[in-house]
Order: structure tokens, then C-alpha cells, then sequence
């Protein structure tokens, strides 16, 4: 995996490029003491992984999160341990290094980067890529746009980072939250019926006691969604 | 009390003599530049930016394997955002410390 190094201390980069080259799965293709000369560098290039470091001046490592198109992955590097909770709150944020980086604990950041990786089918949903009343949504594929047709989307089941959108054969497995999934799908359609699944109405095949069937799945409603399924099912 | 060490630096170059050679040139280079510019800052009573340089200093004090010494910098970062110097007295100590140390490696 080609990666690149954005930290304005000039020690701060020698130490992850001599952590980097402990391992062959990782080569330092540039590095950068200025975030902008970074994201000029992503704009023409392709990196998979970014050592980015959080406290730089006039244009720190949170700005250049909200600022990058590339769907690289980013290993954040601080001396601050303050920020860990915003730091995550991007969903290519795979690690956060607390300064002296130890050997073992870089080991531990490239053990997450490669259950990130061999996840091949790990997708994104493209922030703002569903128009309103448009009937797909679009998720990033290994940095291609795949349509999903949303009549085609069956169930979405939440698996810890990961929501696994199932559509008729096919699985994506996509980094976000059941929440803002469902922000982007149709409400008289799609409903929460437990707190880790979310349904197509027009799929379920049969409801019996707490379980909804769609295709060959058993669902589970949870109490508390049960009453609201029924209402808005079309009873005789 | 804590005295600095190379520990940290040893252990990553795992006898790369190369990469230790580099990394304590950056040190002896660099941290006499940055203390200069913290306390010029400090004196100044510009308080916000002299945060910021013990931030680049911390991370240097880090290196040399003073965890103690950066908590305490990491507080005085933090204290002199609201322009509380009390930490001071022992953060210049910190870096008298660390001066000598590099003034003989």
C-alpha cells in the first residue's frame, strides 16, 4: 500500500517512515510538512493510506479531513489523546496514534488497516449522493460510484462500524450507521423494526409473532417497534 | 526524578544507525530553535503562541522518554491558553534539562 506522511514536524515524519519500513505491506511514496501541499498531492495522486497528523498550524489535520476527495485512509497521528472522539467521527479514520508512537502499537494501527482492507466490498455511502426524490443512492466501491436501486434493497442490518445493505443476491458492506442510512431512504418505505435492522416494507413475505420474513431472512421486530409495524401495514 | 534517555529513539532504530544519527541531529537542531521561539513568546506575554511551541516542544519531550515532564507540558499547553504561567518555573527546568542532555550526546 503506497502511503504518505503529513506532519510539520520534520521528527514526527522521520519516526513513521522508520516505523513504516518495518513492515513490506506499506511504502512511503512522499511525504509533506504542510497539509495543503498534501491535498494538492491527492488531488493528481492516489494513496491508499495517510499518516496525517491532527496539531498543524493555520491548516490543521480536522480541516484537511473535511477537505480531501480521496477515499484513502487516514491513521491520524497527536500528541493529544483529546481528540480521539472527533477523530472518529470520519469513517476513513482507521486508527489514532498517540505520540511516541512504540513500535508495537504501529503494528496493532496496521492490523486495523488490514481488517480495512480485506474487506473488498467495503463500501461508503457518498455524503449528499442521493437526490430527494431519486430511487438510488450511490456508494463509493474501491473508488467507484455503484448505484444502489433503493426498491431493490431488502433489509440493512447494522454490524458494529459496518451496516450490511442486502439487496436481491448481493451484500454491501458499507462503514456507517444505521441512522444515517436511514436519513437517506424513503420513510414510507423503509422502517426501523429493531435496533439493528432496517426493513423494505413492499419485501416482507410474512410477520409471524416477533419476526418479519424477507427472501429466506428472519427478522426480528423489537417490542418497542412492533406496534408501529402493524399500524402501517395495509391490514384488512 | 526523571532524567532523559535514548531508550525510545533505541528502540525504533533497532540498531539503524542511520535513522538515530538523523532523528538526534532533527533534537539537537531543532529544540534549541524552538525553545528560543517559546520563550521570546513567553517573555512577550503572548501567551497563545507560546502554547502552541510547547505543543511542538511536547512531542520532542516525549521523545526522550520524560513522560512526567510531558504531562506536566501538556498542562502548562493547556493552562496557558487562559493566560495561567504557574507551570513555568518547572517547564524551563524541563528544558534546561533536556539542553544538557543533547549538548552531550
Amino acid at each position: 500500500m503506497d502511503c504518505i506522511i503529513v506532519d510539520d514536524d520534520n521528527a514526527a515524519r522521520l519516526i513513521i517512515k522508520q516505523l513504516c519500513k518495518t513492515t513490506s505491506k506499506l511504502v512511503v511514496a512522499d511525504e509533506f510538512s504542510s497539509a495543503i501541499d498534501a491535498i494538492k498531492y491527492l488531488n493528481e495522486k492516489t494513496v491508499d493510506v495517510v499518516f496525517l497528523d491532527i496539531h498543524m498550524p493555520s491548516f490543521s489535520g480536522f480541516d484537511f479531513l473535511r477537505t480531501i476527495k480521496s477515499s484513502a485512509k487516514i491513521i491520524l497521528t497527536t500528541s493529544d489523546k483529546n481528540f480521539a472522539l472527533e477523530a472518529f467521527e470520519y469513517t476513513n479514520v482507521v486508527d489514532y496514534l498517540v505520540k511516541p508512537v512504540s513500535k508495537q502499537r504501529f503494528e496493532t494501527s496496521l492490523k486495523k488497516l488490514d481488517a480495512f482492507s480485506e474487506k473488498d466490498t467495503v463500501t461508503e455511502i457518498v455524503a449528499d449522493a442521493k437526490v430527494p426524490s431519486s430511487d438510488f443512492i450511490y456508494v463509493n466501491v474501491d473508488r467507484r460510484l455503484v448505484k444502489i436501486n433503493i426498491p431493490d434493497i431488502l433489509y440493512i442490518e447494522a454490524k458494529g462500524d459496518y451496516i450490511a445493505i442486502k439487496t436481491a443476491g448481493k451484500s454491501f458492506i458499507v462503514h456507517s450507521t444505521l441512522k444515517k442510512v436511514q436519513d437517506k431512504l424513503p420513510e414510507e418505505f423503509f422502517m426501523k423494526i429493531h435496533r439493528s435492522f432496517i426493513i423494505n416494507f413492499s419485501k416482507i413475505i410474512d410477520i409471524e409473532d416477533n419476526s418479519v420474513l424477507i427472501e429466506k431472512s428472519v427478522i426480528p421486530i423489537s417490542r418497542a417497534n412492533k406496534s408501529e409495524l402493524i399500524k402501517r401495514l395495509n391490514l384488512l | 526524578m526523571e532524567t532523559p534517555s535514548l531508550h525510545y529513539i533505541n528502540s525504533l532504530a533497532e540498531g539503524d544507525e542511520d535513522f538515530k544519527k538523523q532523528l538526534i541531529n532533527i533534537l539537537k537542531e531543532e529544540f534549541p530553535k524552538e525553545k528560543i521561539i517559546f520563550l521570546n513568546n513567553f517573555n512577550a506575554k503572548k501567551y497563545v503562541l507560546a502554547s502552541e511551541n510547547v505543543h511542538k516542544l511536547k512531542h520532542k519531550i516525549s521523545m526522550l522518554g520524560l513522560e512526567e515532564a510531558f504531562t506536566m507540558a501538556s498542562k502548562f499547553e493547556e493552562n496557558l491558553k487562559q493566560n495561567n504561567t504557574d507551570l513555568h518555573k518547572k517547564f524551563i527546568n524541563c528544558l534546561t534539562k533536556i539542553t544538557d542532555f543533547l549538548n552531550h550526546i
